[in-house]
């Protein structure tokens, strides 16, 4: 063996100072590995120190032992930490560049359900929820479900109040339904009593289409009947659905009106939601949304006139019931804003994607 | 109907609420004020001047005088287009400054040479009549310099009330101020119970064929009528008001006397009438000239006033021109009668001629009547035109009206609150119905009140004068529901699938025209409305193409480059056919219930879907509807189908089980240049009635095990002719494959050199996998190659090289 002696403690001593130098030198994870081989490696100052405690007299094998031990420790903990230092850097600068502009997103095909069909639904639900069902019926109707069963006499004026679009052959009897009422003659006649059912569908009037009006539209009626209705339960019922649809505290109002189909017969109107009603009476701040009045017309609705349960073979002196209806178009444009009934039925894109939004 | 409320006021003496009030009140009470209008409020400065001089000015195209007028300290020059006066008349002048109905500013101005320092006024321009041709002038007694709104009580109000068909009675002052007079509780004072003459046999000979359809006809005659007496200010002032013309003293009596009691009157001229007045039905051939100059053909079902001439008159509807009053009658018939509302509502629609009189009949009218307005209408033209009252004849065919039977009890039970016997009898009386009995009430309606028919009616009368606001609000108790049903539920998952797809949903009327429809090819049949809103558009969809096609148009037209549009809706198939209606006294009978469900078309619901634009493209349509099969635990297989409207190469059936269920693809260009749409547009339908109850049919999915084995992927490359399609190759390597298949995807397509003319190279990877063990390379390749052969078989297919 040539050379100095590797046990020489001022050598161990060299070799360690060197070891962590040169550790803390390293500046990257591949020269911190050359630096460990140097001074960790099989030909390290510690290896062949190591090496050497092998041919000491036992009596100093103990102290150089505890020496080169030292050493090689110390060695080890200055590259552990300079290595997770080192790693914590390129963890750090890997990140950095694998940055992105998280604003910069692909574009995804924008979908939507028409509010007419979410307004639907969620008054369906609302009255699903109490445990009634959700009826429908043909739009194509025979004017004996919609007229005549509703108590709608053969030259009744009323019969010309809605403007009916007939259905060839001519006088076959054939219209496109006036009103959801057709389904609720359809469910007394096919259902067991008691009765409750929630009817929304689109219905058909001879108007052009413009600001107010339209030609089709959309409806959702309500029936009841059952032992003991009264017409608190009308109110009961229509004041649940406001609160439902408009939301806490709404109330509903009932003035009387005229329906064949009802009797008594009421005009619905909704509390105004915008002003609460607030806006009725002089000096008060004006509402654009019911031009003050504090109350918007809402629909009609009233107790089931007692020759609509004959026709429907419900005996009128055991069974009362209610009914009430509203447009579900009116309904969105006082929830949203919406300024013409067109919107609902020109099949703009915009507007369907701008109500899209359930809440 | 328009009440003016100083009208309303005469007739319930007590009422000194205002126009609001009273207008509230009413509106509690049922009846629809649609608004108040305020009259005479605004007009300002106009004041009675004398005039002193006129001086006719020459040269201009119509008469125009220049004059000087007095108002009292001052004089005014004027410009004056009228020349219905002369120096010292007394005339309404509104000063410079001065403001008329409607804010209408006079200002001094210069006009045909002169300067005119203010405006006499006419009639129409005070609002007050409807005389627009002539000036306003007054008595000589009016003050000089007086306000003429004060002078004429020009200020009030109107209340416009829209009357519901079951209410005729409020079609009258009367009708509305017995509304009034219970909703303020006061007294009225009932026009309506005024006595009238006696019928006497030397009465105008009258005789009634048909008392069904003519229950009360009073004649009375009138001589000596001024001609020349013009109807007074006042009355003038009350039918401008209510919203009618004034035109002639005995036509203006007839109508105020029509619209105080709603009564409807006609006059006839007296000379002009010859032999006996015969109320009858129209015979065969008849024809009559009503008084607006049209020929009119009668119908048999016609109620005709005749004569020895024939019909002079349609009953209740439009009197005939032979018999009219003129400027020159001076002798009148006065016909007041009671005809049945619907004989007169079918002759006004026959005839297209809805008339106040004809509003009225149709509603009802009062019977008890028609001596009472006849009695009004001779004293008016006794009093304002000189006549004399002739001798009366009355044919009284009333029958008296059974009473109705009502629980005292029955209006409380139906509101869901307690009304006393009291009260329940109380506001049976308000509303003129004779009410004895006690436990149960037996309850004679009042002849103004044909709508009150049952007992449903009369607790109406009750609840709506307690007020609908004294109702509780009680929220009743359904059975335990079983909420949507499956299909409704699955529609709902069917909706929800296209939007989550980044489709947009319309909703669009059904109307569509024979030229769309025709465009779309195809031999559809659909049902065609009577009485379409535009000749163009007179059909109802048999597909939702023609209407998201129109979608698609419009949003292309508003600079929307990108368009996915679906519409979930009714198309209409076939035709509907005729079916009676069955009676109402009872349910239709299983017979009559299948008749009437088999008139109607078929009307199942479809879903639709368009793209153009960026997102067209043949394979959007068909894998949107594929995938809505999917949401729904369906299957759809795609086949490729040459049919209308579609690209005879881009283009798929889709198919449930074999059957074809909707049609989707690329549309055919001729198709696209026809409907104006962008050039690539895509679209399809399908039956979605049909695929929701297959889906509810199949009931709800089973789970399949997970193996908790490792699956094995294995890739096969195959080339095929290239008109064999790939969903061909697919079923073959998935029946060849059998049960070790866990999933297939067509990962790449080639065509080119390497695989020869005519053919294609599809590469397929297949993922396998076992239940309960791990696959060996031998099982693994064993069943790649069962696919292959399986394909082979099947398509040709040979593994590529
Ligand atoms: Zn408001």
């Amino acid at each position: 063996m040539s050379g100095p002696d590797p046990l020489d403690p001022a050598t161990l001593e060299q070799a360690g100072t060197g070891a962590l130098a040169a550790f803390a030198a390293a500046r990257s994870l591949p020269e911190l590995a050359v630096t460990r081989t140097e001074h960790l490696g099989d030909r390290s100052p510690v290896a062949l120190a190591r090496r050497a405690i092998a041919g000491l007299p036992g009596p100093q094998k103990a102290e150089a032992g505890k020496r080169v031990h030292a050493l090689a420790q110390s060695s080890q903990a200055a590259y552990e930490a300079r290595k997770v230092e080192l790693e914590r850097q390129r963890d750090e600068r890997v990140l950095a560049e694998e940055a992105v502009d998280v604003t910069v997103l692909p574009e995804r095909p924008d979908g939507a359900r028409h509010p007419l069909t979410t307004i639907s639904e969620r008054v369906a639900d609302v009255f699903v929820a109490m445990g009634w069902e959700l009826a429908e019926g043909p739009e194509v109707e025979h004017e004996w479900f919609n007229f005549d069963a509703l108590n709608f006499g053969g030259d009744h004026p009323a019969r010309e109040m809605q403007d009916t679009l007939f259905v060839e052959p001519a006088g076959s009897g054939l219209v496109l339904r006036t009103h959801t009422s057709p389904v609720q003659v359809r469910s007394m006649l096919d259902r067991e009593l008691p009765v409750h059912v929630v009817c929304p569908g689109r219905v058909y009037r001879a108007d052009a289409l413009d600001a107010t009006h339209s030609p089709v539209f959309a409806q959702v009626e309500g029936l009841c009947v059952d032992e003991g209705i009264t017409m608190a339960h009308l109110r009961g019922t229509l004041d649940h659905l406001a609160t439902a649809v408009f939301g806490e505290g709404l109330r509903t109002r009932i003035r009387p009106n005229y329906f064949p189909f009802t009797e008594p017969s009421a005009e619905l109107d909704l509390q105004c939601f915008a002003c609460r009603g607030a806006s009725a009476g002089s000096g008060a701040e004006p509402c654009r949304v019911c031009a003050s009045e504090g109350w918007i017309e809402w629909g009609g609705c009233g107790m089931v006139h007692p020759a609509v349960l004959v026709a429907c073979g419900i005996d009128p002196e055991r069974y009362s019931g209610f009914a009430f209806g509203m447009g579900l178009e009116r309904t969105l444009m006082f929830r949203h804003g919406i300024e013409s009934i067109r919107d609902f039925y020109e099949g703009d894109s915009r507007f369907t994607l701008s109500l899209r939004s359930e809440a | 109907m328009r009440v003016p409320i100083s009208w309303l006021r005469t007739l319930v003496p007590g009422l000194t609420a205002c126009a609001d009030e009273i207008a509230a009140r009413l509106v509690r009470a049922g009846l629809e004020v649609e608004q108040v209008h305020r009259v005479g409020q605004d007009v300002r400065g106009v004041v009675v001047a004398e005039v002193l001089d006129v001086q006719d000015l020459t040269g201009f195209a119509k008469p125009i005088r220049f004059c000087h007028v007095s108002v009292g300290q001052r004089t005014h020059e004027v410009v004056c287009g009228a020349t219905n006066f002369a120096a010292g008349d007394r005339v309404a002048f509104a000063r410079p400054g001065a403001v008329l109905p409607g804010g209408v500013d006079i200002a001094t101005r210069r006009t045909y040479g002169h300067t005119s320092d203010g405006m006499i006024c006419s009639g129409a321009e005070l609002g007050l009549t409807s005389d627009a041709a002539g000036i306003l002038v007054l008595p000589a007694s009016a003050p000089l310099g007086g306000d003429v709104v004060d002078l004429l009580a020009m200020r009030d109000e109107v209340l416009d009330i829209a009357v519901t068909p079951d209410r005729g009675y409020q079609l009258s002052v009367r009708g509305v101020a017995r509304e009034a007079a219970t909703a303020f509780g006061l007294a009225l004072r009932d026009p309506g119970l005024e006595p009238a003459a006696a019928p006497s046999p030397d009465g105008f000979p009258v005789r009634v064929e048909d008392p069904e359809l003519c229950s009360r006809y009073v004649a009375r005659i009138v001589y000596g009528l001024d001609p020349l007496a013009r109807s007074p200010l006042e009355l003038q002032r009350r039918l401008t008001l209510s919203g009618m013309r004034s035109i002639s003293l005995a036509v203006d009596v007839t109508n105020a006397v029509l619209l105080e009691l709603g009564q409807p009157l006609h006059a006839f001229d007296l000379d002009a009438l010859s032999g006996a007045i015969v109320v009858r039905t129209a015979r065969t051939g008849e024809r009559l000239r009503t008084l607006d100059g049209v020929d009119r053909e009668l119908s048999e079902q016609d109620l005709l006033i005749t004569d020895g001439s024939g019909p002079i008159a349609l009953a209740g509807v439009m009197g005939g021109g032979p018999t009219e009053v003129t400027s020159a009658t001076t002798a009148l018939l006065i016909e007041s009668a009671h005809f049945a509302p619907r004989s007169v509502a079918r002759t006004a629609r026959r005839h297209r001629l809805p008339s106040e009189a004809s509003r009225r009949y149709e509603r009802g009218v009062d019977p008890a009547l028609a001596g009472a307005a006849a009695e009004r209408a001779v004293q008016l033209l006794v009093e304002l035109g000189g006549a004399t009252a002739g001798p009366v004849s009355d044919v009284d065919g009333r029958r008296p009206r059974p009473a109705l039977r009502l629980p005292v009890t029955a209006p409380g039970r139906l509101a869901g609150r307690d009304y006393p016997a009291d009260v329940v009898r109380r506001r049976l009386q308000d509303v003129g119905c004779h009410v004895t009995g006690a436990e149960v009430l037996d309850v004679v309606p009042p002849p103004w009140r044909p709508d009150l028919a049952g007992a449903a009616d009369l607790i109406e009368e009750v609840v709506r004068l307690e007020g609908y606001d004294t109702i509780p609000v009680v929220l009743p108790s359904a059975p335990a529901g079983r909420g949507l049903t499956t299909q409704q539920r699955l529609r709902r998952t069917a909706s929800r699938s296209l939007a989550a797809a980044g489709l947009v949903e319309v909703v669009t009327p059904p109307f569509v025209g024979d030229e769309v429809l025709a465009s779309l090819g195809g031999a559809m049949t659909c049902p065609r409305l009577v009485n379409p809103l535009s000749a163009e558009e007179s059909l109802l969809r048999p597909t939702l193409l023609a209407s998201l096609a129109a979608a698609v148009v419009r949003n292309v037209s508003r600079g929307i480059t990108d368009v996915a549009l679906y519409e979930s809706g009714c198309v209409f198939i076939g035709s509907g056919q005729s079916a009676p209606s069955p009676g109402v006294d009872g349910p239709p009978t299983a017979e009559q219930r299948a008749a009437l469900d088999a008139a109607l078309p078929s009307q199942p619901r479809h879903v639709g879907v368009a793209f153009a634009g960026d997102r067209a493209s043949w394979d959007a349509p068909l894998s949107v509807l594929v995938a809505l099969g999917r949401e729904l635990g369906l299957d759809l297989d795609v086949r490729a189908a040459a049919a209308d409207p579609y690209h005879p190469g881009r283009a798929g059936e889709l198919l449930l089980d074999g059957q074809r269920v909707g049609l989707a693809g690329e549309l055919h260009p001729r198709v696209v240049a026809a409907l104006g749409l962008p050039a690539r547009t895509c679209a399809g339908e399908a039956n979605l009635d049909v695929l929701v109850e297959a889906a509810a049919r199949r009931g709800p999915p089973q789970a399949v095990p997970l193996s908790p084995f490792p699956p094995a992927a294995v890739d096969v490359a195959l080339v095929v002719a290239r008109e064999v399609p790939a969903a061909e190759v697919e079923a073959a390597l998935r029946a060849g494959a059998g049960p070790l298949l866990e999933g297939l995807r067509l990962f790449d397509v080639y065509t080119g050199p390497q695989v020869g003319e005519g053919r294609r190279s599809l590469a397929y990877a297949l993922r396998l996998r076992a239940p309960d063990r791990t696959l060996t390379d031998v099982e693994v390749l064993s069943t790649r190659d069962a696919a292959v052969a399986e394909a082979a078989r099947r398509t040709g297919a040979r593994l590529r090289a």
